[in-house]
């Protein structure tokens, strides 16, 4: 009962002065918008950005490096222990890149939870063979399915289908510099030769682009089986375990533990790519600030509107606190009025920032660099939609605060006296 | 035996702006039920500045207030709201209604704050007190469409809405033409008769005066005819 009241003598003072009050809402609702658009778009974008290097990337690399074995048989040797071994020209082991016990590895790999997948790799290199010239190159070779399925494989072919790589033999997918460079189109077979020397022909049965122009010039994906074959190896030889978490910042911790754990060399992503993520964390915090400003001068909007209010109406509210409203019950009326004004404001912003969202998703935006990519990227998450609601309502909680607080100290006696 | 409304006990009070003036000397006088009192004086004796200590609004003051034998002094705004509220009614020279609300609801906003009475008990009590004031058929105006004498009514039925131990009354005919003042007048009267309702009226009326039940008459802050 009593709030109802306090609700209905706020809407007759709010609708008192309509035009003013809906001039405060509307900055509330340009505001919101304007959060709520430049936050989607700006973490859309981000995630776009980001994703050009972190989708395409192992958040864990397991490999081999061909390093020197730091501890030498002379080491172990019990006569030797006390004293100093020297050993010079040391060179690294021939075969080492191969991760031994691939499989048992991949096992135990998919069994942890906090794994969300896991794939293997070879890497190879080899040259294109462009007529009397030889260009320098690189075959990865992969499993389709999973790295369709963790690494949006399929979102960066630009023509062919993927799933010839493991149904026809000997095929390629090539990253589409290379292909500009051998003049190759789909269905063309072309001729690459290994490091070991040999000639063998690969068929094209797709095109692929990173969006990275040095990697497109270079690098080419063929199957697994294709890769040993090229590398005369036998079908047990894996070069690189990439592995995908639920939760991107517990790599570091499980690169350090994998490592130990497999006895092999593991890189996270957050140190392969860190300038990534300084990046993607500064233009949101600039998206924040500028989100936020706009709520502030929106409340400094309100802020003033109810002071005008309150000048206008102190007569009003000298009777109703002499007829018995406390103080309390006054400010109560001018924080209902701002919580009023930030309430519907905000949830019309909400929907227009939604609305103008929609507007920017469907602006188109080609880029050679980005080939799936067709219109302005935007984020729906719901996240900034309820940031943005409750800093609606705090700041026009503060905005009405301050000027309630005023009408709550009027004295009834010195308006009532002036007259 | 009759029955103590309202009581002052040496009540004094200093305004310190530009410089300290004692502008009440240990007042002390009480009101009785049904009693309808006039205090007059000059202007600047102080008997507004009394009306206010005694309203409870203004708390800036010595000495010791008592409506309903109960004791004011000391207490918090909140509860001297509840207390105006329930048991004072306030009629100013100036109307003070609120003019977003129609003359109903500015009549029943007190009694809604009471909240004692569901919403539609204290609508058919407006209705009742505007009767009374022989306003009714302007209930659902809004009061810039009434005359100054009609407003003053208005407010006079929003005084009674909660039916209250008391009315105060600053100038209540300060702002109204002799016709008016005379129709303000003899309602005071009536409601004092008819409800045993008590009045205290500060005016500088002498003719207003001279016409209620006593008359309390002030000067240089201090009673000097009771």
């Amino acid at each position: 009962m009593r709030y109802k009241l306090i609700f209905r003598i706020s809407r007759a003072l709010l609708f008192a002065r309509w035009k003013q009050t809906l001039i405060a809402a509307i900055g509330v609702t340009f505001s919101i918008t304007m959060f709520i658009t430049l936050l989607g778009f700006m973490t859309g974008l981000n995630g776009l950005l980001d994703g050009l290097m972190t989708n395409r990337t192992a958040h864990i690399r397991l490999y081999n490096e061909a390093k020197i074995t730091d501890v030498q048989p002379i080491d172990k040797y019990k006569s030797y222990k006390s004293s100093y071994n020297f050993v010079q020209s040391l060179k690294p082991k021939n075969d080492n890149l191969k991760i031994q016990n691939n499989r048992g590895i991949i096992q135990a790999i998919k069994t942890d939870e906090r794994v969300l997948g896991v794939c293997p790799k070879i890497s190879t290199q080899v040259f294109y063979n462009a007529g009397a010239v030889k260009l320098n190159g690189m075959i990865n070779g992969i499993e389709v399915e999973s790295e369709k399925a963790l690494f949006a494989f399929e979102d960066y072919m630009v023509g062919g289908n993927s799933n010839d790589l493991q149904t026809i033999s000997n095929s390629v997918i090539l990253g589409v510099g290379v292909a500009k460079k051998l003049l190759a189109e789909l269905g063309d077979v072309i001729q690459v030769t290994t490091i070991l020397g040999e000639i063998i022909n690969l068929k094209v049965v797709g095109m692929y682009q990173t969006g990275i122009a040095e990697i497109d010039k270079v690098q080419s994906y063929a199957s697994i089986s294709t890769t040993q074959r090229i590398l005369g190896v036998s079908s047990d030889f894996i070069t690189d375990i990439q592995v995908k978490l639920k939760d991107i910042n517990q790599a570091p911790q499980m690169a350090i533990e994998y490592a130990n754990l497999f006895g092999t060399s593991a890189i996270d992503i957050q140190a392969a790519n860190s300038q990534f993520e300084t990046g993607s964390s500064v233009r949101s915090l600039i998206s924040y600030a500028v989100g936020i400003t706009l709520l502030i001068v929106a409340g400094f909007g309100i802020y003033n509107i109810l002071n005008m209010l309150i000048y206008e109406k102190m007569d009003s509210i000298a009777i109703l606190k002499a007829t018995g409203f406390s103080g309390k019950d006054v400010s109560n009326i001018f924080i209902t009025i701002a919580l009023t004004i930030g309430l519907v404001g905000g949830a019309f912003g909400l929907l227009f920032g939604f609305a103008l969202c929609n507007v920017i998703d469907a602006i188109p935006f080609e880029t050679d660099a980005l080939p799936t990519i067709k219109t302005y990227p935007i984020n729906y998450s719901i996240k900034y939609y309820i940031i943005a609601a409750i800093f609606s309502v705090v700041t026009t909680y503060f905005a009405g605060f301050f000027p309630s607080r005023k009408a709550s100290k009027i004295d009834p006696v010195e308006i009532i006296r002036g007259k | 035996m009759t029955e103590k409304i309202l009581e002052a006990k040496t009540i004094s009070k200093y305004f310190h702006d530009p410089k300290t003036v004692q502008v009440l000397k240990e007042v002390s006088f009480t009101i009785n039920k049904g009693e309808f009192v006039s205090i007059i004086g000059k202007s600047g004796c102080g008997k507004s500045t009394l009306l206010y200590i005694l309203s409870t609004m203004d708390t800036d003051y010595t000495g010791e207030l008592f409506i309903d034998g109960q004791k004011l002094t000391g207490k918090k705004e909140k509860e001297l709201a509840v207390i105006r509220n329930e048991k004072i009614g306030f009629v100013f020279q100036f109307h003070y209604l609120l003019a977003e609300f129609d003359v109903l609801t500015n009549v029943m906003l007190p009694g809604l704050k009471l909240a004692k009475l569901s919403k539609e008990e204290v609508e058919v009590n407006a209705y009742q007190k505007l009767k009374i004031l022989g306003i009714e058929d302007q209930a659902l105006k809004k009061p810039n469409q009434l005359s100054g004498g009609q407003k003053q009514r208005v407010a006079i039925a929003r005084s009674l809405i909660n039916t209250p131990l008391i009315i105060m009354a600053d100038e209540p005919t300060g702002n109204l033409d002799f016709k008016n003042g005379k129709i303000v007048f003899d309602i005071f009267k009536e409601i004092c008769h008819e409800f045993k309702q008590s009045l205290l009226v500060v005016t500088h009326d002498n003719e207003f005066a001279n016409n209620t039940d006593r008359i309390i008459e002030m000067q240089d802050g201090i009673i000097i005819k009771n």
